[in-house]
């Protein structure tokens, strides 16, 4: 019925369906008997069918029984076929059959390769029928390829004498017990009772032994008390003639019994233990989960998580988070049980190392790097008692899933930081432009009426006293030094704030140069400008505002220190990766050893001299320069003799690929009656 | 007489700039309305219909611009505004809502005067500004056949040289923003492409300026816009 079941459903699923025209995926079963043979014939064909394999291994009650060192053997077989890419998964069962079905079935596996040896041909198997033949009768349609064994050296047989599972003798101990304490009440019932019923007062020991011991004592229990069964109470006494053929059906009848609640209480206990350990397994993760999400820093996920991975695998665990700079935070302090250039292994690769992995699976401890999303947070550190526990696949993979429930723990505390950080960044920033902008504002004010008035009067006057104009405009023209003194101070503060906010445009250095000369106006005296700026020179990205103000800066500067009616130079050219700009004076040039020092905030070539100005003016354009990440520099100029004409401020900007501009369309040019036919040798 | 002069309304929160804006416009012929908010200016400005507008972008109650876009909406009477030097942001909105100009303070109060007679000019020229031919310099620019000559040679423009020498021609004095440039010459998707606008104009002037570093007529308004100076 459920056989019947399984075969329809893997025959005819519809995502099977389309798994099988492409061949669906490969299964190999691993079992304590399987060679390398079956896994290298799943790989290989996985590999022409260009299909996903997976191994499955279906432990049983019978062989979670197994040494300790046979289930070792299995788990490193189901590792080598991870090692040969397959996705391997254990599964507990009853019933192996049906589990490697389900399994196929839920791989959507069409193929099953499992191992065949010279006894599964024999029907005295562990399984009765073969699994083999178990398989194919619950789903038909499942391709079935069965490898014989290479040999026996592959995967060894438990050789005679070889120790089984532990023998507990205090469980026979305790049949025989009760079979004395069956013998007893049978006794003291004997005057009343049929013989029929005494058996039914051994039955129930046995029953009893069944349910509580296992198997070998239910065993035991039977047969002892069948034999007291037959001396004491089958005439004649105390004698082991049987008299009558009768009570070996007793015997038979009390052996099935026994050995059927024995087999049924063992099952019913190995599942309950398995979904008990589930179950745990389960509340330990939501038990991480809800921790974890409680969780506010960095210590916390620490301190939270270490206790739940130490009890859920019952190992020494440590959880070693990154530190923003993505060196492992090692508190030297806690003497722990890890090797600490293997966590900084594991957290250089991203790959796991130690216990089970590709790297040192010989170390005591498994080093599992915490990878959240943006990048690895860190280290997760277990060392259990038991190592082989860490190679079962499911083991491993919820070592994997708290690993990935911590990195986003930690993940998640990280970008809270990065958000109070930015906001209290953004509020300090508010709160000091709206400072500087109230600071600008109010000073502002009262000098733009100081100017105006000063204006007004200097014209009332004009004409009646114009020595009175004159000083008029003199009050006009401090006023506005103030004003430029103000804002420059201002600029600088905000300069200095180090986020100073660029407006980035696509930006022509010609158009710049030629704003800035204009901006200065009368103060430049009248001086010469020359400008060398080339009309094919590329776009510059850049704040145009605040490099017209370098460029103002820069030049304000040349026409204060050198002779009236010389000449100033601009050249602008592009070199490599950026564009050089230089404004050349014919002044005295720089003091020596002051190339550097000469913007230095409230620097100024000549101390106490006459010319104004705080020298603001040029620590105000490298910050600027520097917040376009160029430089800016000073050299003498000198003539053929050496002697030194004149100073020569550069500043560069990097040279970014500038978008390209569309050209004219044909049918635009066309509907324009031209005035010549050929272009006038403009660059398009 | 004094009745007679343009009425200018002045939306001005500090009292001293107020009073010396007065003072210097009234002296100049002009009759002058004051606000000291936003508010109070757009009751002026309602009641008064006044032909000009000199409005400080930092008042109490209100964002200047917000006192421009409500003003656009009904009138196209020049507006001057008042603005610090280093708020570039701002500036530029209140040009782009519709403002004709701007003033840095600290201004001279000779500056003043001379955009307020320049802002009156225009509006007055504006109804019939189908100009037939614009010559600055020694540049005409003959906008109905779309030919231009510089020094009697034939200077040639590509179409889209051409839409953008005229829409700064067509408002001689009045700062152009980039916004407004590109998508008058460009279309509306292309207001953000900047460079376009540099490149193009580079090629004006160098077609048209004397010196193309040191433009006389095509002037550069800083992070704001173009300006045409016949």
């Amino acid at each position: 019925m459920h056989g019947a079941s399984s075969a329809a459903g893997v025959g005819s699923a519809p995502a099977n369906a389309a798994d099988a025209r492409k061949g669906g995926a490969v299964l190999a079963c691993v079992g304590p008997d399987t060679g390398d043979e079956v896994l290298h014939a799943a790989a290989r064909l996985a590999g022409a069918m260009g299909t996903p394999w997976h191994a499955v291994y279906v432990e049983t009650p019978a062989l979670a029984r197994l040494p300790d060192e046979r289930r070792e053997a299995i788990l490193r077989r189901l590792k080598s076929a991870e090692d040969l890419g397959a996705t391997t998964a254990t599964v507990a069962a009853q019933e192996p059959a049906e589990a490697v079905v389900e399994h196929a079935r839920a791989r959507h596996a069409t193929t099953l390769v499992m191992g065949l040896r010279p006894h599964d041909t024999d029907r005295r198997v562990r399984f009765g029928r073969g699994l083999g033949e178990r398989v194919s009768a619950q789903a038909p349609t499942l391709v079935l390829v069965r490898v014989p064994a290479a040999g026996d050296a592959a995967a060894p047989r438990r050789a005679r004498g070889e120790p089984g599972p532990t023998v507990r003798w205090s469980r026979y101990a305790w049949a025989l017990a009760i079979c004395a304490v069956a013998t007893a009440v049978a006794a003291l019932l004997f005057p009343y009772l049929d013989l029929a019923n005494i058996v039914m007062v051994f039955l129930l020991g046995v029953v009893l032994a069944a349910i509580r011991l296992g198997r070998g004592p239910a065993i035991t229990a039977v047969v002892i008390s069948v034999l007291c069964f037959d001396v004491f109470f089958v005439p004649p006494y105390f004698s082991l003639a049987v008299s009558n053929v009768q009570y070996l059906v007793t015997f038979g009848v009390m052996l099935v019994v026994g050995v059927t609640i024995a087999e049924l209480t063992a099952r019913l206990r190995y599942q309950a233990r398995v979904s008990a350990y589930r179950e745990e397994r389960a509340a330990n993760l939501f038990a991480l989960g809800r921790e974890l999400s409680g969780a506010l820093t960095t210590d916390q996920v620490v301190k939270k998580s270490v206790p739940i991975v130490e009890a859920t695998f019952r190992a020494r665990a440590d959880v070693l988070a990154c530190h923003d700079s993505g060196t492992l935070a090692v508190d030297e302090g806690r003497a722990r049980a890890f090797d600490r250039a293997l966590a900084e292994l594991a957290l250089g690769r991203g790959e796991p190392v130690g216990i089970g992995s590709a790297e040192r699976p010989d170390a005591p401890a498994l080093y599992m790097p915490l990878k959240a999303p943006m990048r690895t947070r860190g280290v997760l550190v277990v060392r259990p008692e038991n190592p082989r526990l860490l190679r079962i696949p499911e083991q491993r993979r919820l070592v994997e899933t708290i690993a990935t429930l911590v990195a986003i723990a930690l993940e998640r505390i990280h970008y809270v930081k990065v958000a109070q950080q930015t906001l209290l960044g953004m509020e300090s920033e508010r709160l000091r432009s709206s400072l500087l902008g109230a600071l600008s504002h109010d000073i502002r004010t009262p000098l733009t009426a100081l100017v105006g008035l000063a204006e007004t009067l200097s014209m009332r006057v004009a004409t009646a006293a114009p020595e009175a104009a004159r000083e008029a405009d003199q009050i006009r023209d401090q006023a506005r030094r103030i004003g430029q003194l103000v804002e420059n101070l201002l600029e600088m503060a905000r300069l200095q704030g180090g986020a100073v906010k660029l407006n980035h445009g696509w930006q022509s250095i010609e158009e710049l140069v030629g704003s800035a000369i204009e901006s200065l106006g009368s103060a430049l005296d009248g001086r010469p400008i020359e400008t060398d700026v080339p009309a094919t020179l590329p776009l510059v990205w850049c704040d145009a505002v605040l490099i017209e103000r370098v460029l103002a800066n820069l030049l304000e500067n040349a026409s204060k220190y050198t002779p009236p009616a010389s000449r100033i130079a601009i050249a602008a050219k592009e070199a490599g990766d950026e564009i050089v700009v230089t404004v050349s004076d014919e002044g005295p040039g720089v003091p020596r050893g002051q190339e550097q020092t000469i913007f230095g905030k409230f620097q100024r070539g000549e101390r106490e001299s006459a010319i104004p100005g705080v020298g603001l003016g040029l620590a105000i354009a490298r910050a600027i320069v520097e917040a376009h990440r160029g430089r800016i520099s000073v050299e003498n100029r000198r003539d053929a003799r050496g002697e030194v004409v004149g100073a020569a401020f550069s500043f560069t900007l990097p040279l970014e690929s500038v978008p390209p501009v569309e050209p004219e369309s044909a049918a635009d040019e066309a509907d324009i009656d031209f005035a010549q036919p050929r272009r006038g040798g403009a660059p398009a | 007489m004094t009745e007679q002069g343009p009425q200018i309304l002045v939306i001005e929160d500090d009292q001293a700039i107020r009073g010396v804006i007065r003072s210097t416009l009234e002296g100049a012929g002009y009759r002058v309305a004051e606000a000291g908010n936003c508010a109070r200016g757009l009751v002026e400005a309602g009641t008064r219909k006044p032909d000009l507008v000199i409005l400080d972008l930092g008042l109490p109650d209100r964002d200047g611009v917000e006192f421009i876009r409500e003003m656009r909406s009904w009138s196209t009477k020049p507006i001057i505004v008042l603005s610090a030097r280093t708020e570039e942001e701002q500036k530029v909105a209140a040009l782009d809502e519709g403002a004709d100009d701007y003033l840095a303070k600290p201004f001279g109060v000779a500056e003043m005067l001379a955009r307020v007679r320049a802002g009156l000019r225009r509006a007055v020229r504006s109804p019939d500004s189908e100009v037939a031919t614009v010559t600055f310099g020694d540049v005409t620019v003959d906008v109905v056949n779309r030919t231009v000559s510089r020094a009697g040679a034939p200077v040639h423009l590509t179409v889209v040289e051409f839409r953008l020498l005229a829409a700064l021609l067509a408002h001689p004095g009045k700062i152009v923003t980039h916004r407004q440039l590109l998508r008058e010459v460009w279309g509306p998707a292309y207001v953000e492409h900047g460079h376009y606008l540099r490149v193009y104009m580079g090629h004006l002037r160098q077609k048209l300026e004397a010196l193309p570093t040191r433009p006389r007529h095509l002037v550069t308004e800083t992070g704001v816009g173009y300006r045409f100076v016949p």
